[in-house]
């Protein structure tokens, strides 16, 4: 069919026609993937850790109730933002690598467990892999963030002045929200953003990429604990704080 | 490349046809859950830690 001598060249020119095709069909079919199919595996992935993680609370309490003694990879806990969703809720893990992060949000080695003194830092992915912290940008101060645990809730309010909602007017200087360059590690230091100071009180920050479909930058969210831990034996339900709504 | 692979399917169009949809299918499946999971961790925008 091909002709003498064009017949080479066109055969050559169609197949770099169909390989640059092929290419752009892949890079969309991962796109797919990314936005998509992640967001099915981990949230299969979601189910099961939280029945998993019901079952070990069922059980008598023995060590698996003792929070310091979580190793990398296990499930500890539940995190709830009624200002993500009225029934947003995550299992956390230990560790931050992306064994856990695809899995739900990690929870940075060697910081605070939360209750603690100092700071519970947790990182989790904006967008693909479930996104838990896609519409962290919403955030107002006085938002509740609650981890559930064994057997407390644990209230965190985020920073800011809830009358003005100024997410940068807080009384310990600590903004409420800020965005920050990927090496800028002293947002979860025990005090945020004061390293040097050790712990001063029971924070909690979030870390996501920022801005959307982006690694540039890192959006972090600061909040502290109200009150103390709250027994789920009183509240089986859940605190006040997370029917504000 | 096409031209080549619907050449040497056998059998008449319908059947070619169908193997046709099983080869895209197994390409599609093989990308989504070996190629884009072990390609994913090598690219830059899944960072959201601070280091």
């Amino acid at each position: 069919m091909d002709g003498e001598g064009t017949g080479g060249w066109r055969s050559v020119v169609r197949g770099i026609g169909e390989v640059l095709i092929t290419g752009g069909l892949v890079l969309l079919l991962f796109v797919v993937y990314e936005l998509y199919v992640t967001d099915y595996l981990t949230g299969r992935r979601q189910d099961e850790l939280t029945q998993e993680l019901r079952e070990q609370w069922q059980q008598p309490p023995g060590e698996t109730r003792q929070l310091r003694q979580v190793e990398i990879g296990d499930a500890f806990g539940v995190l709830r933002i009624p200002r993500l969703g009225e029934d947003y809720a995550r299992v956390i893990l230990e560790g931050t690598s992306e064994a856990e992060l695809s899995q739900g949000p990690g929870h940075y080695e060697g910081t605070a467990m939360p209750g603690e003194a100092g700071n519970v830092a947790l990182a989790g992915h904006r967008v693909g892999k479930g996104s838990p912290f896609l519409e962290l940008d919403a955030m107002r101060p006085g938002d509740p963030i609650v981890v559930e645990t064994a057997d407390s809730w644990f209230v965190y309010r985020v920073l800011g002045d809830p009358a003005t909602g100024d997410l940068a007017a807080d009384p310990s200087g600590i903004p409420g929200r800020q965005i920050v360059r990927p090496a800028d590690v002293d947002v979860i230091a025990p005090t945020p953003n004061q390293a040097a100071s050790g712990p001063t009180g029971s924070y909690l920050t979030l870390t996501t990429c920022h801005p959307r479909f982006s690694a540039r930058e890192r959006l972090i969210i600061h909040a502290r604990l109200e009150g103390g831990a709250l027994p789920k034996a009183d509240l089986p339900d859940g605190p006040p704080a997370l029917f504000e709504g | 490349m096409y031209g080549w692979i619907w050449r040497h399917l056998p059998g008449g169009t319908g059947l070619k046809t169908l193997q046709a949809l099983v080869l895209v299918a197994a390409v599609c499946a093989l990308l989504l859950f070996v190629v884009f999971p072990w390609v994913e961790p090598h690219l830059p925008f899944n960072d959201v830690t601070v280091d």
